[in-house]
Formats: structure tokens, sequence, C-alpha cells
């Protein structure tokens, strides 16, 4: 059987098992999607998307679909060494909800942050669910987009109505076991749906994590809306195992004076690919798109960025750095669209790299497509090792080399953590990195 | 020459002996001698390209700087031979020209990481960021400058006038026996280049020094030097008391060349 069989296959057991009693537009969706997978089959590094990305690991492999929660499911210690505060959570283990290791503490009355298995069934989330589930992340056109789609079964569901105000941050996790199924390595496709209404406010952060350390993969897809005048901000947090493989979507759509800050931090997995896009769909809107990639041994790590400027009087800023150490490869491209009479547009986008060894490699191509005449636009890009100018300085200043090297390398991710809006998530993030860079 | 700042002559803190460096293979000190004493101001003056950078730098211990030929003592011991950092743990501090800067890290960390190592190597206790503030405090009312600086990162967006500054707030907060300071009056508006004159006088001690690089003689009217020297072609070719900056003031250099070439 080959690869595309293979899943098509899995596919029919899956809409005949677990997926039966799923709403038929949800059914709808699932068959267009593993068609469109079938067509466009496994990208290859001949497509100048995944020209730096081979998804052989991916594509050599079978797979198996996780059904349910394997047992055992991960201890608290676990959850508290991975979530970043005590808040309210949602906890998926191998992509299905687990409620028994869930909170929905604090939640102020209306918001809900649930499973989206549930959502969906539910009459008004699921008519929210079916407003907005696989109508942004662009499946047509991306064969994991497709397959997650295909196999959309569960994942997080959040949902603040119009304005209000979430002190606390939600925590969405989702935890791979990281250990081979009896019939091999397994996969999950978590799908998540994101909606902040109207002039609301709200933090996400979300994390996928591996427990084991073995081979696993991760097909994950997010979209989120950010209604008008709405304040969002993601913290995405990627610490998959050391065998982990993991293919992502995160797509936003931002409305008119809405304001969106997606925070990425990159510290695990084998391979990883991250693709996302955001659309800025109406007037003055702003976003920040905020990375940080941490890689050594033989990691990869390959985000591909896209920012959509489909209206005029947005701004977007857009920081992505990368510390590569040892055989590291880090890849960053980013996409910069300003649409015909997105007038005004304020867009920058800045790709830093700091090589921590002769064998480390980043890859950084800015592109810029603008139809539009009255715009600002920049782009900047570097790569290479620390400068021994700023090493120098500081140690006339009498730090000892080693210190210097620590501090400027740490430079690099603070950068970046300090963007990050609420305190208590980025002191978190601020110790894993830290933590990493020891 | 004589040092004044205590009366009589201090004990010698710097001696430069025959100093030759290159760049890159180009020679720009050809010989370079200068003692320095506790308790003394020395202003080095002299055209662009001189070497007076230079001679900044390799006392600092920029590693682009090669060291061909003669001498560094500092306290009685060999300067050259130590590491950067070494040197500014035992005492030396270099006001930058074209302070660097560096993102990500704050003005608060940085100077409170400097501090330590320095207070570290002294065997003493390290301060914490609250104890550090604290100690802070009167030094950066006395730059003019508030809080605000602290919290942003190192030179990153400051303005030539406030990257001096930093470099001032830099020897003031670390308190050196030998300050070079790099033509830290360039590019200075008059409010800015007093208030760095003036914090510079009043951490003049008995048991300090500083050695001034500069292109100008403005700096002059608010430190008075003991000593002016004039470095050319990358030597010292003239010492003086501090009228020989008024008179570089009045005649520019080319007489000096033309003295030099001579001798």
């Amino acid at each position: 059987m080959n690869v595309i069989d293979r899943y098509l296959a899995d596919f029919e057991a899956f809409a005949g098992n677990g997926a039966s009693g799923a709403p038929t537009w949800l059914t709808q969706i699932r068959q267009g999607a593993i068609a469109r997978f079938a067509e466009l089959g496994f990208p290859t590094t001949k497509q100048e998307e995944w020209r730096f990305t081979s998804v052989a690991p991916i594509a050599d492999r079978r797979f198996l679909l996780e059904h349910a929660p394997r047992s055992p499911l991960p201890a608290p210690s676990d959850l508290e060494r991975l979530c970043v505060g005590v808040g309210p959570r949602v906890v998926f283990v191998n992509g299905r909800h687990a409620p028994g290791l869930s909170s929905g503490a604090a939640l102020p009355a209306g918001v809900q942050a649930t499973s989206l298995a549930a959502a969906i069934g539910n009459g008004v989330s699921g008519d929210l669910a079916r407003e907005h589930l696989a109508r942004h992340a662009g499946w047509h056109d991306s064969a994991f987009a497709a397959l997650n789609t295909a196999f959309l079964a569960d994942g997080a569901f959040v949902h603040v109505p119009a304005g209000v105000t979430l002190e606390q941050p939600l925590e969405v996790l989702f935890l791979s076991s990281g250990r081979p199924g009896a019939d091999g390595p397994t996969v999950s496709h978590p799908r998540s749906l994101f909606v902040i209404e109207r002039g609301a406010e709200a933090a996400v952060v979300e994390t996928y994590a591996g427990l084991g350390d073995g081979v696993y993969w991760t097909n994950a897809v997010t979209e989120i809306v950010v209604r008008e005048g709405a304040r969002a901000e993601l913290y995405r947090v990627q610490r998959e195992g050391p065998q982990g493989l993991q293919i992502a979507t995160t797509h936003s759509r931002q409305e008119r004076d809405s304001f969106l800050g997606v925070h990425v931090l990159t510290l695990g997995a084998a391979l990883a690919r991250h693709d996302i896009t955001t659309v800025l769909a109406g007037a003055g809107a702003e976003l920040i798109l905020n990375g940080l990639y941490l890689l050594s041994a033989a990691q990869h790590a390959d985000h591909h960025t896209v920012i959509d400027h489909a209206q005029p009087h947005c701004a977007s800023h857009e920081y992505f750095n990368g510390v590569l150490a040892e055989r590291a490869h880090g890849v960053f491209n980013g996409r910069i669209v300003v649409r015909p009479g997105a007038q005004r547009t304020d867009s920058k986008q800045t790709n830093n790299n700091l090589l921590l060894s002769t064998e480390a490699r980043a890859d950084s191509q800015p592109q810029l497509e603008i139809y539009a005449d009255d715009v600002k636009c920049t782009h900047g890009s570097t790569v290479g090792p620390i400068d021994e100018t700023q090493l120098y300085y500081l140690r006339s200043r009498g730090l000892s080399a080693e210190a210097a090297r620590s501090i400027l390398t740490y430079g690099f991710g603070a950068e970046i953590l300090d963007r990050m809006r609420r305190p208590a998530v980025r002191e978190r993030l601020d110790r894993l990195v830290r933590e990493r860079l020891a | 020459m004589t040092g004044k700042g205590n009366g009589e002559a201090g004990k010698v803190l710097l001696a430069v002996r025959d100093l030759h460096a290159s760049v890159e293979g180009r020679e720009i000190l050809k010989g370079v001698d200068l003692t320095v004493r506790v308790g003394e101001v020395h202003a080095i003056m002299g055209p662009n390209g001189s070497g007076k950078s230079t001679l900044a730098q390799v006392l600092a211990g920029h590693p682009a700087y090669t060291v061909t030929a003669g001498q560094v003592l500092y306290e009685g011991r060999d300067l050259l031979a130590m590491a950067p950092e070494e040197r500014a743990r035992e005492g030396v501090f270099l006001a930058f020209q074209y302070p660097v800067a560096i993102r990500g890290i704050t003005n608060a960390y940085f100077l409170r990481s400097a501090v330590n190592a320095i207070r570290k190597h002294r065997g003493q206790e390290e301060l914490g960021p609250v104890e550090f503030m604290d100690a802070l405090e009167e030094k950066l009312r006395v730059i003019g400058w508030d809080s605000s600086y602290l919290t942003r990162p190192v030179n990153e967006g400051f303005s030539g006038g406030e990257k001096k500054r930093n470099e001032i707030l830099q020897l003031a907060v670390l308190d050196p026996k030998l300050a070079i300071l790099d033509e830290t009056d360039s590019g200075l508006d008059i409010d800015a280049l007093k208030t760095v004159a003036q914090t510079v006088d009043k951490l003049r001690r008995p048991d300090n020094a500083t050695v001034l690089v500069t292109h100008y003689y403005r700096i002059l009217t608010h430190i008075q030097p003991d000593v002016v020297h004039v470095l050319a072609a990358g030597r010292i070719v003239k010492s003086g008391g501090k009228d020989l900056a008024l008179e570089l003031e009045e005649k520019g250099y080319d007489w000096l060349r033309t003295e030099a070439a001579v001798a």
C-alpha cells in the first residue's frame, strides 16, 4: 500500500468508527479535506516552501491514530512542570480531552474553555464552531492542514464573549505520551479554535509537550478569530520530546481595531515545522508576531510566517530570534503581503540568528509582496556567531568571556521575552529559556 | 611632570614604555611613553589619526590590536599580560568612544553584572537587584537620569549623548583606579559636556587617576588636567602643563608636526 492509500484506509476506519455521530457539516469538511490530502500528497524539498525541510521522517513512517488518551495519564507533577500557572486549563493527552486533568476554576460567566468535541455537540457553541472551524486555516493548499482537518476530532475550544476581560491566562495543554503504542509510533491531530469576541480581552497559553523520548507525530492546527476591538495574546510553547515530530499551522484573523500578540517559543522536537498565517482583515488592526527558537543537537525547526495586510491602516511587527547550537538548523521564512488598497500599512520584520557552533545553520528568507503604494515596510535579518565587539565591551567591564557569551546569548532570548505582556507568563517562559541556555 | 592632586608626586599607577601597536598589520603606535601617578589627570590630545584611540584601546585590551614592542606596567604589574576582564577587575576602566549596543540586556542587568564581577574579584559579597538599585540611585541623579534608562537595553536606541552619559554612569558605578576616557566629550552639547565633566571631576581622588583622550580643548575648561600630552603620528611629541592645551587651542596641531619632524 502506498503512503496516500494508507491514510485513505485510516480515514475510512476513522470515519466509520471514531468520527461517527458528527454533524453533517463536519463530515463534509472531513471528506473534502481527505480528498485534498490525497491530491496534494506530502510535500518534498523540491517544493519552494519546503526547500529546507524534509518531511521524510513523517512520510516514510507508519503512524497510528490514537482514539483515546492512553493510560497511564500524566502525573500531576508533569502538569506542574508544563503549565505556566495555576489558572484554568484544558488538557489533552495524545490529542484527546482529559477532563480529569483539566480545571475550569475561576472562569468568568459565559467564557468557555473546553474540548472542541464537546463544543461541536452543543447547540450554541456548535453553531460557533460551524461558523469558524476550517474556514480560516487553509487546508486547500497544505497537505498537513488537510490531514488534520480530515481527522478533526478534538482539541481546545475557547470562546470569550463580547466585552469580557479574562484576568488570568487560559492554558491549553497538548501532551503526548511520547511512547510508541503496541503497533508502532502514533500521531495526533489536535485541532483548536479560539474566538475572542468584540472588545473582549484574553490571553491563551497553548503548550505542546512530550512526556517520553520515543518517536511520535503531532499534526496540529489552531484557528484564532479576534473580533472588532478585541485584545488577545497567544503564547505558543513547543516542548515536544527529543524524537517528537511536529507539524503545526496557526491561523489568525483579526477584525477592525483589534490587537493580537502571537508569542512563539520553540524548544522541542527533532523536526518541527510551524506555519503561521495572520490576516489583518479589518482596518486599524495591530499584530505583534514575536518568536524565539532555541535549538541544539540535531534539531530542525522551520517557521514559515505570512502576514497578510488585507485592509488599510494596520500595523504588524514581527520579530523572530534563533539561537542555534551544535548541529541544529533553524529556518525562518517571513512573507509579508500588502494587498491592493491596504494603504498606510506599517510593517516591520526582523529575524536574527545566533550560531553557537560552526556546524549550526540558519536560513533566513524575507519575502515582501507589496501591492499598495502608501506603505512603510522594513525587514532585516542576520545570521552569525557572537559579536566580538560586544564580547569585548562586556569583558572590558569585568565580565569573564564565558559570562559575557552567556549574557549575549540570553539577550537574543530576552529581546523576545520582553515583548510578552503578561508578567506571570513572561517570567515562567524566561525561566524556561534560562534553563535551556544554561 | 608634577602631580598636584595631593600636593606631591604620588606613586606611579601606569607606566607605558616605548609602546608599539598595530592593527591589521598597520603600525599605529610607534613608541609611546607615558607615566601616570595617582591623583593626576592627564589629557592626551592630538589630531585625528594620531593614535589616541588606539592607545586607549590597547590599554583596555582590545583583541584587534597587537602590541609589537614595549611595556605597560599598571601598579607595577604587566598590564599587557592581563585579559580585558582582569584589567577591569583590577581597576582599569575605558569609556568607549563608540559604546556598544546590546539587544535584550537591560542596562540595570548589565551594570549589576559588571559591579558583581568586580566585587567578586575583590572578595566582596555580590549585590542583589534591590540593593544594587539603592546604590545606583544617587549615581543616576548625578548624571541627570531617571531609572527609565535602566530598563532599556544597553545603548540600544540611545542617542550619541545618551551613550556617552551611560559610559560615565558605568564609570561612576565601577569606581576604577585608572579611568581612560576616549573622546567622551565629542558629540556632546554644552549641558551634557558639563554633566560629564562634573561627574569625572567629582570622582577625582588622591588614590585614582584619569586619562582624558580628547580632540578638543573645551572639556579641559571643566576638568583641570595636571599634564597635557600631544600625540602625533603614534608618539607623544610634547608634554606640558594645562597651558599647553590652550596653546593647542590657539595654534592647532600643525606647528607640532613640523617640530616633531625636525626633532
